[in-house]
């Protein structure tokens, strides 16, 4: 009976606080991401706006380490039996992966883009070692520092370039 | 040091190659920690010991690779590549590589 009992109240705790830290934890991601939502950033190797001069590049890293609730285990296990997809852990997965991403702009609020950007997932075994305890989520990219070429400056180089080819030809 | 994950320095130009450094960290979390995880575990949310931990670990083989680049002469290393493995229970490996070049 004490198993059981102790079964279910892990089960209900587990299902309120994840709900709960799921949803605040969203909020405070959409929110963060509207206000670094001006920082240009690719996962591309070229820069994504031409830029006049170069003052700084740095390779720059954001990770976080996220655990899943007991809740949400348990529907994984049982969802494992009849195969399909777990929806409880897309949504821990895609939280962490945001939240990565948004440490990494948050270092360089300053940088004029981010380039190159690589998410990498690990799963760190807990101190029982059964199957995923928590997930670490890794992202990194290069940042660069410098002015961002103006229409104005962009346009004369292109006339000057159209100019330069009709003197070869 | 420069350091970059795409196969240049932008601004740069590459005047000489080095060869592949890299550094390494293992690192084992202290019994404090797991037990917090194991408490965390079933309420679920960030695990803060361990990103820190592994941010630590990062630090580290970061600096390990710049100090073997440094030995060579190089001033930059490019293409930087991040890799983390858990080896055993308790314990994870934070692997850094990338390719040492001088710049100017």
């Amino acid at each position: 009976m004490l198993p059981l009992l102790t079964f279910l109240t892990l089960l209900l705790l587990g299902y309120l606080s994840g709900q709960w830290l799921e949803r605040r934890h969203y909020r405070s991601i959409i929110e963060r991401e509207q206000q670094l939502q001006n920082l240009p950033h690719s996962n591309s190797r070229d820069l994504l706006l031409p830029m006049q001069d170069i003052t700084r590049v740095e390779l720059l890293a954001g990770s976080v380490v996220i655990s899943i609730d007991y809740f949400k285990r348990v529907v994984a296990i049982l969802r494992s039996l009849v195969g399909g997809p777990v929806a409880s852990y897309e949504t821990l997965i895609d939280r962490a992966r945001r939240e990565a991403i948004l440490r990494l702009k948050q270092q360089c609020p300053d940088a004029c883009q981010l380039i190159n950007i690589r998410i990498e997932t690990s799963a760190i075994h807990n101190a029982a070692g059964n199957g995923i305890g928590s997930v670490e989520l890794l992202a990194y990219g290069t940042a660069i520092y410098g002015r961002v070429q103006t229409a104005t400056t962009a346009a004369t180089a292109s006339v000057l370039a159209a100019s330069l080819q009709s003197i070869t030809h | 040091m420069y350091m970059t994950n795409i196969e240049t320095v932008p601004g740069k130009t590459i005047i000489d190659c080095y060869g592949v450094v890299s550094g390494s960290t293992v690192r084992a979390k202290h019994v404090g920690r797991d037990i917090m995880a194991g408490i965390k575990n079933v309420f679920g949310g960030e695990l803060r010991g361990y990103t820190e931990l592994l941010n630590e670990s990062r630090d580290e083989a970061i600096k390990r690779m710049q100090a073997q680049a440094a030995e060579l002469g190089a001033n930059a290393i490019i293409n930087v590549r991040f890799s983390t493995s858990s080896i055993a229970a308790g314990a994870a490996e934070i692997y850094v590589y990338g390719t040492a070049v001088r710049v100017g």
